[in-house]
């Protein structure tokens, strides 16, 4: 960047600060230059922090505001302050803490199938194998698909009269199950959904890592007798730590913001997570909130209350990198 | 690479960003705007009104050169209704025409009635056209009138001929509207005696849900009173509503179905059910899901008691672009010769019971539905239903059963009790700000 100055006669590397009171005629171009290194990065990233400002922080900031009023949608102009009469409505709320265990029970039953089946395949994939581009792309394509797609699909093949599933489980000699309205099979149903998305893609992460520890680690096993499953837990897995830990913290809050999948999988009415609210994440209760109720205030609050959530989570995660760096 | 070529490659970029930037506003404007001598008067609706498959505005067209109308569908109301709400707070992105189903109705009259037109005044409307129940829906407290009622939907039961002939019971339209006449436990009756005798993998009805929305749809209060206070969960016409859904699905008298469902829409292929309560509008899509295969096995009997169930208006608010031409619009469309136009291509039936003396009505026959002269027939559904009374978050109750509490009974084998407390709660969330 700086070498495209006309004013540096020196590589940037070489700070030219120092020469500048002795330069009088070099000087207005070098004042220029200090100007330029110090704020021209600043200039290159404000549009970021200014999108990010727009349509981030303010909305964060707004909804704030809004959390702490009572803001219907039929009249949204007018707000009236409510304090925290939201927030301690929700602790109230048995809706409301069924959404948020649903949110934490169906984040475990995607989150953990998912990154130990994507670890397991990405152990696969990084053997020498015949056609690897098309296995690599071939795990990529879930991650492709749109969640509309694949949770219509998915509700089809779950669907209690003719889906494929009990129709395969009929033929084992199973009775069908009614996936959508019991509470354990829909859960497990919206989990596969997601698992099926999103393995794929994390294998990849985990491949990409894979390929990046050094040889010599495996050379080195192999000479002191180590199997491939020892190798696998006691050179992989160490060397992956920092992209497990990155998975798990993009599961988590992709779990925690759980929507299109339980959504679609409810069919009409869908917001609802099903008639008994069994698969109600918190992402369809703030959307319930919102825009089937119509308390725009109380579902503010919902948005506070996940925002905080994930803070507390993000300062989990640090803590736990923390102590893991200890043990390093 | 040379500092000149991507220096003008990059001028040539800025100026397709900005031309892009300025003419994105003014294209989406001028769309709207008059052309010349043209007007283009928007309508919004949610799913398909079949104004435009039924040549209306083709004709309006025809009779006012220089009016051009364009239709902004969005498919449901779940959809719609917020987005309208929204638009009307800003006062900006509205149609000049606006659909409102009925159960949103009352709200808006009730919270927003100052940001619509008052129809009532409009050239052209006379009140005594429509049905008094339907005016005073999108009536506000203080007179004014925001919506023109277009259609509604009184209930019939539609039932399989061949079915109930294998399960003894009579295939008469006459007989079988008097099977039940008066009272909807006696249609619960014949569901029992169905069942002795019911054709193999067949059941009497599809959801326990759609038959309490029959029943309940059949009393003028039913979360509100005429005063407007709540009533909520203790009106009578809920809890004896609520005991017949509830019984008919412990008696395993329901084929466990949600309505409007992929499960539903297979079921009428495979003919799982006998019956189903059914406004006109569900006609047209009974025979799309059942298929050639049920032509003729259907027909059309009177309900238990005359009720409607669901319906639309149309509204102009005050913030449209093209007021005038809109308030035209809306009154020609819902005038009583184009209502009965719509029923004979779209099957939404009239709220204007000039129409039903009207050929399209008086001598309609659904030949799919063993030639049911279901023009008469829903006339007198419409003539007998209550003005049914309506107040806030009327969707939101009424989904507390039909979509909560029941569902948990029928499907989810709960005790009464236990779904029951579950829909209170559910109105609870709703209903409290």
């Amino acid at each position: 960047m700086t070498a495209t100055s006309p004013a540096t006669p020196t590589t940037p590397a070489a700070p030219t600060t120092g020469t500048l009171p002795q330069d009088p005629p070099a000087s207005r171009g070098a004042r220029l230059h200090r100007w330029d290194v110090r704020w021209g990065p600043y200039a290159l990233i404000a549009p970021f922090f200014l999108f990010f400002a727009v349509f981030t922080l303010l909305p964060l900031l707004y909804t704030g505001w809004a959390s702490l009023h009572r803001i219907e949608l039929t009249a949204p102009e007018r707000a009236e302050w409510a304090g925290l009469h939201h927030y301690a409505r929700l602790l109230r709320n048995p809706l409301f803490w069924n959404a948020l265990r649903n949110t934490l029970v169906i984040g475990v039953l995607s989150t953990v199938p998912q990154l130990l089946t994507a670890l397991a395949l990405a152990h696969l994939l990084h053997s020498r194998l015949r056609a690897a581009t098309f296995w690599r792309v071939a795990l990529l394509t879930p991650y492709a698909t749109s969640v509309a797609a694949a949770t219509l699909v998915f509700s089809l093949l779950y669907g209690r009269d003719h889906g494929l599933v009990n129709w395969v489980l009929g033929a084992l000699g199973a009775g069908p199950v009614d996936w959508q309205n019991g509470t354990w099979s829909a859960r497990l149903a919206v989990s596969s959904i997601v698992v099926w998305r999103w393995t794929g893609y994390n294998a990849l992460l985990y491949l990409a890592a894979m390929q990046a520890v050094p040889d010599e680690l495996y050379e080195s096993a192999e000479l002191d007798g180590a199997s491939r499953t020892r190798q696998f837990l006691h050179v992989t897995v160490p060397s992956l730590r920092p992209t497990i830990l990155f998975t798990v913290v993009v599961s988590t809050i992709g779990a925690l913001q759980l929507f299109g999948e339980p959504l679609l999988f409810g069919g009409a009415g869908g917001q609802k997570g099903g008639a008994s609210h069994q698969f109600q994440t918190l992402g369809l209760f703030l959307y319930e909130q919102g825009w089937f109720t119509y308390h725009l205030g109380r579902a503010c609050a919902v948005a506070w209350t996940m925002f905080l959530l994930l803070l507390l989570i993000a300062t989990g995660h640090g803590l736990a990198r923390r102590l893991l760096r200890k043990d390093g | 690479m040379a500092a000149g070529v991507p220096r003008r490659r990059r001028t040539a970029v800025l100026l397709a960003v900005a031309v892009l930037l300025l003419a994105g506003p003014v294209g989406c404007a001028g769309a709207g705007r008059e052309k010349g001598r043209t007007t283009t008067v928007t309508v919004g609706t949610f799913g398909v009104f079949g104004y435009r498959q039924a040549g209306l505005y083709a004709e309006y067209e025809r009779l006012h050169p220089g009016v051009r109308i364009r239709e902004e569908v969005v498919e449901r109301n779940d959809t719609y209704y917020p987005q309208l709400l929204t638009r009307l707070a800003a006062g900006r992105g509205l149609a000049d025409v606006q659909a409102l189903e009925v159960g949103n109705v009352h709200e808006l009259a009730a919270e927003r009635g100052e940001k619509f037109e008052d129809l009532s005044r409009a050239p052209g409307v006379r009140r005594s056209d429509w049905l008094p129940w339907k005016w005073a829906q999108a009536t506000t407290p203080d007179g004014r009138t925001i919506g023109l009622g277009t259609d509604i939907g009184p209930l019939a039961v539609c039932y399989r001929k061949d079915l109930f002939r294998r399960a003894g019971l009579p295939t008469g339209r006459e007989e079988v509207g008097r099977l039940w006449a008066g009272d909807w436990r006696a249609y619960l009756a014949a569901g029992r005696a169905y069942r002795r005798h019911a054709p193999a993998g067949t059941v009497f009805t599809d959801s326990a849900a759609g038959l309490y929305n029959a029943a309940v749809h059949a009393h003028a209060e039913r979360y509100y009173d005429r005063a407007g206070h709540p009533l909520l969960t203790n009106g009578p016409a809920v809890r004896s509503s609520w005991d017949l859904a509830v019984r008919a699905a412990r008696d395993g008298l329901t084929a466990r179905l949600r309505q409007f469902e992929k499960n539903w829409d297979q079921a009428f292929a495979n003919g799982r059910f006998a019956t189903v309560a059914c406004p006109p509008w569900m006609l047209g899509y009974m025979q799309e899901k059942s298929g050639p295969a049920g032509r003729g096995r259907w027909d059309v009997a009177a309900a238990p008691r005359p009720a409607s169930w669901g319906g639309s208006f149309l509204a102009v608010p005050k913030a449209a672009r093209h007021r005038k031409e809109a308030v035209d619009l809306a009154v020609w469309l819902t005038a009583p010769a184009q209502q009965a136009r719509l029923f004979e291509r779209q099957g939404s039936f009239p709220s204007t019971p000039a129409s039903y003396a009207m050929p399209q009505l008086a001598r309609a026959r659904n030949p799919y539905f063993g030639d049911a002269p279901i023009g008469p027939l829903f006339a007198a559904a419409a003539r007998g239903a209550p003005t049914l009374v309506f107040g806030p978050r009327e969707q939101q109750i009424g989904a507390a059963f039909t979509d909560v509490g029941i569902p948990q009974v029928e499907q989810q084998g709960r005790s009464p009790r236990a779904a029951w407390a579950a829909a209170r709660r559910e109105i609870e969330n709703a209903v409290d700000e």
